[in-house]
């Protein structure tokens, strides 16, 4: 498992600006952000280093932040490859709660999900696919 | 434990008896130091002579908030300043400050009222009693520290605010009984939990006395639960006296009332008319030993009841309910009268919900809009959208289904909803701005 960085933001300007001024401001690099938005809230999803450290900080300063377990699993970059895992996932009878995707090259990309079966990991872990670990995209804490 | 048996306990004749002769001397008192009274007296054709029985009360004409102001700001003493020692009065936020003073006599009584509802929490001699009203104009400070005085209990007279230092001494000193707002109360309790205590077991704390705003059971039981205490509502108002009107006692079922220096009479707001034991309705007191400041059935906007039946704890002071709201608090939703404690009730309900809310009206097209501000609750799985979609719609169809309004809920972040250190303003009404 992989830790995820959630924040929860009212949907207002300056807000998101806030929230990363914090973690810029304890030196601490975000690698990705994921935004997911409501009519009124937002809840913000980053990959960040030291994520623990970075929930502490948000909290102290008022903000609503936690850190949440998901599962990172590289995929090939190429046409069908999240296809492929998730037609696979479905067939597990895995539900996804949500999830998103980002390349790290040319070759590779890495699927982001969160879902509600606690055995996942080891069915995946199982098959041909890779699981990233946390290091190979933060720092830890 | 009664502070004063002889009169908390005395027969409901003898309370009759007493109230009576006391009202006649009241009013006589009034008719002749307070040209108010004499004039309202004479308009509506009563003369101090024609009062006889408790019953001839209702020939007495109300006393408004209004009529305090008209006075403004010694018109309604009845006593020259050479024996007035103290003087308080309303934070003129609504218009012209309410002004009331005090002979000693006065705040000897006020402070057996208020002593009383410390006896009845448990209190002695012995207890640290750490008050954390407002000590100032504002009654809530003063009058709690005069009750403490009553009794010999040890004052520590906080006021509100610097809420880390309170929970410092609190847990230092080894405070007995808390004195505040029910708002102010949890402030504390969420603060001692921050620095990393548990008060309900490492505090030895076990009673608080509780009032100047309504609250509902609700935010009693979470008080109680955090603080590991039981919490007494007390009641009072300003122009009459603060904190110690009424006060609860072990039974937590009601408000025993002063009698032996108030009477309360519950009216209809708009009949003006007495409405039967049980039934809600206007609070109208009348102060029996007041020497400064005396009113004759002052129309106090508050809506209570007279809990029917005796007591339990012997006392024979009738109760009135927990104050509802007040007549001005009542909002008119699209024609339905709603009270901010009837919200509240509602979000004590839901456990994920934070009991900090702020109400919003606004017109947006031709009807009001209700928002309802609430946080959730730190453990709270907010990071799936769906759990903060499905909570605003189980908690906006349950408003619904009980104040017949429809309700927007927003979910905002924490701290954005103002923590109160007094009286906490739940509402904020824009309507008629945008027009």
């Amino acid at each position: 498992m992989i830790d995820q960085l959630t924040v929860f933001l009212a949907n207002e300007k300056g807000r998101l600006a806030s929230a990363c001024e914090v973690i810029a401001a304890a030196h601490i690099n975000m690698h990705a952000l994921f935004l997911a938005d409501t009519q009124d809230f937002g809840v913000a999803r980053i990959f960040c280093d030291t994520p623990h450290k970075a929930a502490e900080v948000l909290v102290e300063q008022g903000y609503r932040a936690t850190v949440i377990p998901v599962i990172g699993i590289e995929v090939p970059n190429h046409p069908g490859g999240l296809a492929e895992l998730l037609g696979y996932l479905d067939a597990q009878n895995i539900n996804i709660e949500y999830g998103y995707c980002f390349s790290l090259n040319d070759e590779r990309a890495i699927d982001v999900l969160k879902v509600s079966d606690p055995h996942a990991e080891e069915k995946l872990a199982a098959t041909s696919y890779t699981l990233v670990n946390p290091e190979d995209i933060y720092a830890l804490d | 434990m009664y502070f004063q048996p002889e009169l908390e306990t005395m027969t409901p004749q003898d309370l009759r008896a007493l109230q009576t002769q006391r009202l006649a001397k009241l009013v006589a008192y009034v008719y002749e130091r307070i040209p108010h009274y004499r004039k309202a007296f004479d308009a509506a054709g009563v003369k101090p002579e024609d009062i006889k029985s408790l019953e001839d009360i209702t020939k007495l004409p109300f006393t408004k908030k209004q009529d305090l102001r008209d006075a403004y700001p010694f018109g309604m003493f009845a006593v020259p300043n050479d024996e007035v020692v103290r003087i308080h009065c309303s934070s003129g936020t609504t218009g012209t400050a309410t002004v009331v003073g005090y002979t000693e006599n006065d705040l000897q009584n006020w402070g057996d009222c208020f002593g009383r509802g410390i006896i009845a929490a448990g209190g002695s001699r012995k207890s640290i009693v750490q008050v954390s009203y407002g000590y100032g104009l504002f009654t809530g400070g003063l009058g709690a520290h005069r009750g403490v005085e009553s009794v010999g209990a040890v004052a520590l007279p906080m006021s509100s605010g610097n809420t880390k230092r309170q929970v410092q001494l609190m847990h230092d000193f080894g405070t007995d009984i808390l004195c505040c707002t029910p708002s102010y109360a949890l402030l504390i309790a969420d603060t001692a939990i921050e620095e990393g205590y548990d008060p309900a077991h490492d505090f030895p704390l076990s009673a608080g006395i509780m009032g100047a705003e309504p609250y509902s059971e609700g935010m009693r039981a979470e008080i109680q639960d955090k603080l590991g205490i039981r919490v007494h509502d007390i009641y009072g108002l300003s122009e009459i006296m603060g904190p110690g009107v009424a006060c609860e006692c072990e039974r937590q079922n009601g408000l025993h009332v002063c009698e032996d220096q108030f009477i309360v009479e519950i009216v209809d707001p708009a009949t003006l008319e007495p409405v039967p034991d049980g039934q809600w309705g206007e609070v109208v007191i009348t102060t029996l030993v007041k020497e400064c400041s005396p009113l004759v059935r002052y129309r106090t906007r508050d809506i209570s009841r007279i809990v029917p039946g005796t007591c339990e704890c012997g006392r024979t002071f009738r109760r009135i309910d927990r104050i509802t709201g007040r007549t001005d608090d009542m909002l008119i939703i699209r024609g339905v009268n709603v009270f901010p404690s009837q919200i509240e009730e509602v979000i004590t309900t839901f456990p994920e919900i934070a009991t900090h809310y702020q109400i919003v009206l606004s017109n947006k097209g031709p009807l009001d809009h209700v928002q309802l501000q609430v946080e959730t609750v730190p453990e709270f799985p907010f990071d799936e959208i769906r759990k903060l979609q499905d909570i605003k719609k189980r908690l906006g169809a349950e408003l619904k289904s009980n104040l017949q309004v429809q309700v927007e809920i927003k979910i905002v972040e924490p701290k954005t909803i103002e923590r109160s250190e007094g009286k906490a303003h739940r509402v904020i009404d824009l309507r008629g701005e945008g027009k």
